[in-house]
């Protein structure tokens, strides 16, 4: 067991620190979080900057290690997230990467990296959310084409994203996870309807998407028609495994300003406040090691992060709502304030127990795969 | 940054795993509370195993490794629920003559004002006079009361090593949870089919597994905040798991026989050790302006 990083690795950090702190000056002030527009436009621009610097690769082809220190860094410096880029860079682009054709890699990856093309996440549907195989959005075969007919729901980004990866029935005979296929869809199709929905913060987070007789060439398909669930598990198991990384070490830093603030306005005093964020200190800090532990595992078994990302996405979505209630004690009257930062992630937090599977999936997850016990009929 | 255990940690769990297994098995943990008493025998196999003496430098006669191997001879102890001095013998080796051989018998006062197995013990670190006996809590752990104990400060490497054991002790429990879960039946099929019952376990797994983390890192950096760190999530393992396996196993779980009582009173001993859990929380709050 250790904790020390290679001198190479040590050398990306260096290196990655110094351009940070020249190239964050020269970023343009940041949209609001409710001009959609002017937010694609920032986290486009930041990509291309990375691009530019050579680090836009590093969420494919680097070391999880390389990653971690990645995502370390540009959070603690202060970096933008990526954003709108998150569905491209993290999800979609890893399974073409994983699963594509030459073709298909050469047409969709290159303009992901240089922030060109936005993608978004065509699986939830009003009836298959946490039973995503329950999914009813239909494909059927003509020509060259698949003609989509159906509708989808909690599709993140879709309002700004040109491309979406979208999951379609193709076979209604065959058992639920069977007849699924993954598919391309250009969000600027005939018959492609974006309709936003309003989140609890007040945002136009994600929409519902529908979709009227969309023609989709056959070449845009992902691997093999009706193997899209074995595909799309390629995809989650990115999302579960290193995806909040950067996540982490954003919520230690607010953690520490939380602590700063308790200590300006004196709520410090109160030993309960103080013993609450003392435990959420251990808290931070041993996901953070969780996040250690689970990278080294990715790196030993081949780069792909494992079931375990379950048990980390489990404690980590709900102490990370304990941090945001904690900072509303400390802000007392101020916490019913929307204009404060920590009261609209206090919002926006409540949905990281739902978002990429409940908590009660991942606690089937852990249980069954994991854990071994039975599924119950 | 490899942060996985190595051949040589893994082997060496495995030793201690085989030793306490042959050794202290839930057959003889039965028989322990039946008759409590410290085992010699056993105490001289661990010494000759070299548990006592596994920091001692070589030099000394001792084994010569570090705290993570520490660790994860704790964290067998604490699964195999193995009675007796264990922390205070370790941290006496190299200090107290026959302490790493297993020949002696060492007890500590404890800053929280109590001591464990001060009958049975040779030698007695701290302040001890006017002891008064308690009705242990737990039946394999007897404790004296120090009246009026002066506080001092807590040993790092003891509130690390305690906090292994806790691990040990909380995987134990998720691992007996999740055994009893398959086999008992209840409504035609294992009860682990329930997803009330799935979630109990899931939970213990989370908590496990977390602690883990902290703990193993902790023994890494030997930083007093991440020991800190890890004592808490490890006490929390250990306490929420052992009552969430007695939940598990229903009224079983509520009896004598039941190895489940014995997790969790082991359990509520340790989180007393250096005066509780508030003073890590303190301190990991302090660290927070620093």
């Amino acid at each position: 067991m250790d904790l020390a990083y290679t001198p190479e690795e040590e050398e990306f950090r260096a290196r990655l620190r110094e351009w940070l702190a020249k190239a964050l000056p020269t970023l343009p002030p940041k949209p609001s979080p409710r001009d959609w527009p002017g937010r694609r436009a920032y986290d486009l621009g930041w990509q291309r900057m990375l691009y530019d610097a050579g680090y836009a690769h590093v969420h494919w082809d680097a070391s999880p290690t390389t990653r971690l220190i990645f995502l370390e860094e540009t959070e603690n410096a202060g970096a933008p997230y990526v954003g709108a880029g998150f569905v491209g860079l993290l999800h979609a682009g890893p399974t073409i990467a994983a699963e594509g054709t030459a073709e298909q890699r050469e047409r969709w990856l290159p303009p992901i990296l240089r922030g060109e093309e936005v993608w978004c996440q065509g699986f939830s549907e009003p009836d298959a959310g946490s039973d995503l195989a329950a999914l009813r959005t239909r494909a059927r075969r003509d020509g060259d084409d698949y003609v989509v007919t159906g509708s989808k729901i909690w599709t993140s980004h879709a309002e700004v994203a040109d491309w979406c990866e979208l999951l379609v029935r193709t076979d209604a005979a065959a058992p639920k996870h069977r007849g699924i296929t993954w598919l391309a869809l250009p969000m600027s199709a005939a018959g492609v309807e974006v309709r936003p929905l309003r989140t609890l913060a007040g945002s136009t987070e994600f929409a519902e998407v529908f979709l009227d007789e969309v023609r989709v060439p056959v070449a845009n398909r992902v691997g093999e028609e009706n193997d899209g669930w074995r595909v799309t598990m390629v995809t989650l198991s990115f999302e579960r495994g290193t995806a909040f990384v950067g996540e982490v070490v954003a919520c230690r830093r607010v953690l520490r300003s939380v602590a700063a603030a308790a200590r300006d306005n004196g709520c410090w005093d109160d030993p309960s406040v103080r013993r609450r964020l003392g435990r959420l200190n251990a808290e931070f800090r041993a996901l953070w090691r969780l996040t250690q532990w689970n990278v080294s595992e990715a790196e030993a078994s081949g780069g792909v992060p494992g079931v375990g990302g379950s048990v980390f996405k489990l404690r980590y979505s709900h102490v990370r709502q304990e941090l945001y209630d904690v900072a509303a004690d400390v802000l007392g009257a101020e916490s019913l304030d929307l204009e404060r930062d920590w009261v609209l992630d206090r919002l926006s937090s409540l949905s990281y127990t739902i978002a990429a599977g409940t908590s009660q999936i991942q606690r089937n997850i852990v249980a069954e795969r994991i854990l071994g016990l039975p599924k119950g009929r | 940054m490899r942060f996985q255990l190595t051949d040589d940690q893994l082997a060496l769990q495995d030793g201690v795993r085989g030793l306490l297994s042959r050794r202290f098995d839930g057959e003889a943990l039965r028989a322990a509370v039946d008759s409590p008493g410290l085992d010699r025998g056993l105490w001289r196999a661990l010494g000759a195993a070299g548990f006592f003496s596994l920091r001692v430098p070589e030099a000394d006669g001792g084994v010569g490794l570090g705290l993570p191997e520490a660790v994860l001879a704790f964290e067998e102890a604490g699964r195999a629920l193995l009675p007796g001095p264990l922390v205070a013998t370790h941290l006496a080796a190299g200090v107290v003559d026959g302490a790493a051989e297993g020949e002696v018998v060492v007890a500590d006062v404890d800053p929280g004002g109590f001591v464990e197995w001060l009958e049975e013990a040779d030698v007695v670190r701290g302040e001890a006079a006017g002891a008064v006996a308690l009705t242990s809590v737990d039946p394999l752990t007897p404790l004296h009361r120090v009246p009026g104990a002066r506080a001092r400060a807590v040993d790092p490497v003891a509130v690390l090593l305690t906090a292994a054991e806790q691990l040990g002790t909380a995987t134990r429990a998720c691992e007996l949870a999740v055994q009893h879960a398959r086999t008992r039946e209840q409504f035609g099929q294992p009860i682990g089919a329930f997803q009330a019952v799935k979630h109990l376990c899931a939970g213990m797994l989370v908590r496990a597994e977390t602690a883990r983390a902290a703990v193993y890192a902790a023994a890494v950096t030997a930083d007093p905040v991440d020991i800190a760190a890890a004592r808490l999530l490890a006490d929390e393992a250990a306490e929420r798991g052992a009552r969430d396996c007695l939940q598990v196993h229903g009224g079983m779980g509520f009896t004598w026989e039941c190895e489940v009582q014995l997790l969790l009173k082991r359990a509520w001993v340790r989180a007393r050790r250096g005066g509780g859990g508030a003073e890590s929380e303190e301190s990991l709050a302090v660290d927070l302006l620093a």
